[in-house]
């Protein structure tokens, strides 16, 4: 398994493609906590689920103010037609071309099978890591980690 | 992975109170996973009779099932006059056929008013209860549904009559 960045790291930044037209960057996003997911592949058993929970968590995940993003190597047009298939209402990223680049600058790239690894990162507003989880490749890691690491962070805000 | 929500009388449960094994379940109406799981847990509850006591929460995945809230809200309806379990039973008997007629159907069969039935799914009247037994889940570790614990411990086999037997025997002393 991979060695994922730990806490205290600030999150590399990167650009990926939303869709054929949209490019969405972590950047963008600072000043709201933010989750990134990494996954396997779009369409296989365990990712739909992991995908399809997280959907369900998201307004759970924007009482915190927190943005989730999906992040594996398949294409935009691919992640379109799984998002519209699972009535997905948040970004999937395609790390795609150079193929898992970001991924790798996460420590969250499997080299062996060619894709991203199933690693969880919680980043705070300003852009540092502040907790990651690498599960096993075929586990669905569920969501009470990342809601622990936001209700940490919120606070310590209020404090 | 432990339960975080300690069960409570809110909680809807069938045995006794007092038995040594409690089997708690998240799961969602529509999902097929749980009708397959259905029939198992009927088994599991004969064979350890009195000396087990099953709870179902509710882990509705709204997205995916456009029914599974709406049959949520039916069993909770259903509660408030005394037939939760007799509603939820029936749903997952006729799971296949899940739809709103069908939930109406099912509350006619139980003497419920169709009309109170209605008006529960419209306003979604006991959102807050199944949205709490759905935060609690996500709390506990529940990712997926079925999902079981076995005297506050997730159980992760598969839901299937031997396994989880084996799993009660192995773990319950």
């Amino acid at each position: 398994m991979s060695q994922i960045l730990s806490p205290g790291t600030k999150a590399p930044e990167f650009k990926l493609n939303v869709t054929p037209d949209q490019k969405l960057s972590l950047n963008e996003l600072k000043g709201k906590p933010v989750i990134l997911a990494f996954y396997p592949a779009d369409w296989s058993p365990v990712c739909s689920d992991q995908m399809a929970l997280y959907n369900e968590i998201l307004p759970e995940f924007h009482k915190f103010d927190a943005e989730l993003l999906g992040i594996s190597i398949d294409s935009y047009w691919c992640h379109t037609a799984f998002a519209e298939s699972r009535n997905l209402h948040f970004p999937l990223l395609a790390d795609f071309e150079p193929k898992g680049a970001v991924a790798k600058k996460y420590g969250a790239y499997q080299e062996k099978l060619g894709v991203c690894e199933r690693a969880l990162f919680v980043i705070d507003k300003e852009g540092t890591i502040v907790w990651s989880y690498l599960s096993p490749m075929g586990e669905n890691p569920g969501a009470d980690g990342i809601l622990e690491a936001l209700e940490r962070l919120s606070k310590k805000k209020k404090s | 992975m432990n339960l975080k929500v300690p069960v409570a009388v809110s909680d809807h449960s069938q045995g006794p109170e007092d038995a040594p094994i409690i089997l708690i379940e998240y799961g969602d109406y529509e999902c097929p996973y749980c009708g397959r799981a259905f029939p198992e847990i009927k088994k599991v509850e004969k064979h350890f009779g009195s000396n087990l006591r099953f709870i179902f929460r509710n882990f509705p995945l709204r997205e995916i099932h456009p029914y599974a809230e709406a049959a949520a809200e039916a069993a909770e309806f259903a509660a408030t006059k005394g037939v939760f379990w007799e509603m939820h039973d029936n749903i997952y008997l006729n799971q296949r056929l899940l739809s709103i007629p069908t939930l109406i159907k099912l509350a006619e069969e139980l003497n419920l008013s169709i009309a109170d039935l209605e008006r529960t799914i419209e306003k979604r009247a006991y959102e807050s209860k199944i949205q709490k037994d759905f935060l609690g889940g996500i709390k506990s570790g529940v990712n997926g549904t079925p999902t079981f614990f076995i005297n506050d411990q997730r159980y992760d086999g598969p839901p299937t009559f031997n396994s989880i037997v084996a799993s009660i025997e192995a773990n319950v002393k």
